[in-house]
């Protein structure tokens, strides 16, 4: 039988976005010891402008196909246009780049074999250190998808480097939503952190993701970032948490401390140690490491 | 006139502007909330809900007693989606993008397609307003389905306003690909700023005219201005924090109806990006 594997990994996510998954995570970069950071929202990167990572190693990202027709060897006949579903083929023969899915439809059925099915690189991924350890991070092209796959392969990534480094800790920022890279972040973790806020919409989007962590069945447990700036909702929220079993991991008051922090590239812990922003992401990181 | 809205980063404010934008210029409004994954327009709308259906995306179904299991399905999918086993033919709807290839390349027509449930589809009114949105199924992986669904409500004839999700990869292009302006909106942060760039290189890929609307305005620091100024990207409107917008967000309350003389900037707002647009 293979034991379990010895790299514990925490993924953070919030369903909705804006609750201060990035800060709460880059505080507990301040915190943890003996860890891989992981950037898995690769969309809308934001992780490396606190930890300003020096990067070592970058490879390009290729997954998929599009479909590109030769003008020279097209005959115009049409079956293109007819069998895309997509509607990525124009009346004058070019195929829109947006638009194609890469099904490679209509260059199985070109008759004149006049359309090229290049492998294409979407996105680019890294390797760094950083001040608080080593961190895998990802760029997804502007207006590319498969962004699901490169989130696993920069999972990946951390986890090689945590195996190799002898490190026993991954703690990786997910992406907001709840489909394709928000599955494929969470997948196989040991826990994840729900942050949300005391808004009706984060709690909407929160019921959400605890649904999804449920289906992959992933413990989740939740913390309420600006807990302040709505105390009925805030305790709304965690009596729904109570109620579905979820261990609540605290509450972090609104606090300009984070935009100060962030315009500072640093993380709230490395900006003020004691203010009380500080103080509470600390308790709610004692509590996660105990139970991981 | 489309109006779209975007932001890179989440939780900048899209859904506030594209509700109150809406709001504002109800009755002769139509609201389409693209952000199936999380959807929370109509917490802020209330709508009367008129119309439910499921949306399904459409999947493979294989005969086995009319499959020779030649494997020509198999070598046409792209998204292994479809595998001959033994002397059987798996299928994995969760992967299947809905090409049509296996159907198109079988040479027994031995596959069908059936349609696999993802979500659900709602319209409804609120004091003439129209609204539209979808919520996906939770586990879905794919949602562009079902916000092209959402998507096609919109008309251009029409004043249409559009809340996309946040990024800027597949779901968003689906949500802002066709529209005639697109709202960005960001907060003045480092984050902010740097999602706000990414958000830019999509508009210009997709060659739409757009401006920036600042959340919050009062915190952070004057990158993001400095940012617009250098690139000639207009700035539509600021929103400063106040506690009593936030704490009205929080309950989902419009700020047009709770916080005096918001309509009125809502409406100058809509004037701005007619005037940026070109058309109304």
């Amino acid at each position: 039988m293979q034991e379990k594997a010895e790299v514990k990994e925490l993924i953070v996510i919030s369903g909705k976005g804006g609750t201060g998954k990035t800060s709460v995570l880059g505080a507990f970069a301040s915190l943890a010891e003996n860890k891989v950071l992981c950037d898995a929202d690769v969309d809308a990167a934001d992780l490396y402008l606190i930890l300003e990572p020096d990067i070592k190693e970058r490879q390009d990202f290729q997954e998929g196909h599009k479909a590109v027709i030769d003008k020279d060897k097209c005959t115009e006949c049409g079956i293109c246009r007819e069998l895309c579903r997509f509607h990525a083929i124009s009346p004058e023969y070019e195929v829109d780049p947006i638009d194609c899915e890469g099904c490679g439809v209509c260059v199985y059925f070109c008759p004149a074999d006049a359309i090229e099915f290049p492998l294409k690189t979407c996105g680019e991924l890294f390797i760094s250190d950083t001040r608080c350890g080593p961190m895998v991070h990802a760029r997804l092209g502007i207006a590319e998808d498969n962004s699901g796959k490169l989130v696993t392969l920069t999972r990946q990534k951390a986890r090689e480097q945590a195996k190799n480094k002898g490190l026993n800790l991954i703690l990786t920022d997910g992406p907001p939503g709840l489909a394709c890279p928000v599955i494929a972040s969470i997948t196989g973790a040991d826990g994840v952190l729900i942050v949300t806020e005391p808004t009706l919409s984060g709690h909407h989007d929160m019921d959400r993701v605890v649904e999804l962590a449920r289906h992959f069945e992933i413990p989740a447990s939740v913390c309420i970032n600006k807990y302040d700036l709505n105390r009925n909702m805030t305790e709304t929220i965690e009596a729904y948490a109570r109620d579905e079993g979820l261990p609540i991991a605290g509450r972090i008051p609104f606090d300009p401390s984070f935009t100060a922090a962030m315009v500072q590239k640093q993380t709230i812990v490395e900006y003020d140690t004691s203010c009380s922003a500080a103080q509470a992401v600390r308790g709610i990181w004692e509590k996660l490491d105990s139970s991981l | 006139m489309i109006i779209s809205i975007a932001s890179g980063k989440g939780g900048t404010g899209k859904t506030t502007i594209a509700t109150n934008l809406a709001v504002a210029l109800a009755p002769e409004v139509k609201l389409l909330d693209c952000d199936v994954e999380e959807p929370n327009g109509h917490i802020f709308i209330q709508p009367r809900i008129t119309h439910t259906e499921e949306v399904g995306l459409k999947v493979p179904q294989v005969d086995l007693s009319k499959c020779t299991l030649c494997g020509r399905c198999q070598e046409i999918c792209q998204f292994k989606a479809i595998v001959v086993v033994g002397k059987s033919v798996l299928t994995f709807p969760e992967l299947c993008h809905s090409c049509g290839g296996c159907i198109e390349v079988c040479p027994e027509d031995a596959v069908t397609e059936v349609d696999r449930a993802m979500g659900v589809f709602e319209r409804g009114t609120r004091d003439g307003l129209q609204f539209a949105y979808g919520h996906l199924y939770v586990g879905q992986v794919m949602a562009v389905p079902l916000i092209e669904r959402v998507r096609a409500e919109g008309e251009s004839d029409t004043r249409t306003i559009i809340d996309a999700p946040p990024g800027t990869s597949c779901p968003v292009i689906s949500s802002v690909k066709g529209t005639d302006f697109v709202i960005l909106v960001t907060e003045p942060t480092p984050f902010g700023l740097n999602d706000l760039k990414l958000a830019v290189g999509m508009v210009k890929i997709l060659n739409i005219p757009h401006g920036i609307v600042i959340n919050r305005s009062d915190l952070g620091d004057d990158k993001v201005k400095e940012y617009a100024h250098q690139e000639g990207i207009p700035i539509l409107m600021e929103i400063p924090f106040s506690r009593q917008i936030a704490e009205a967000y929080s309950r989902g309350k419009l700020l047009v109806e709770e916080v005096p003389d918001w309509k009125e900037k809502f409406m100058q707002l809509y004037e701005r990006i007619v005037d940026y647009a070109g058309k109304s």
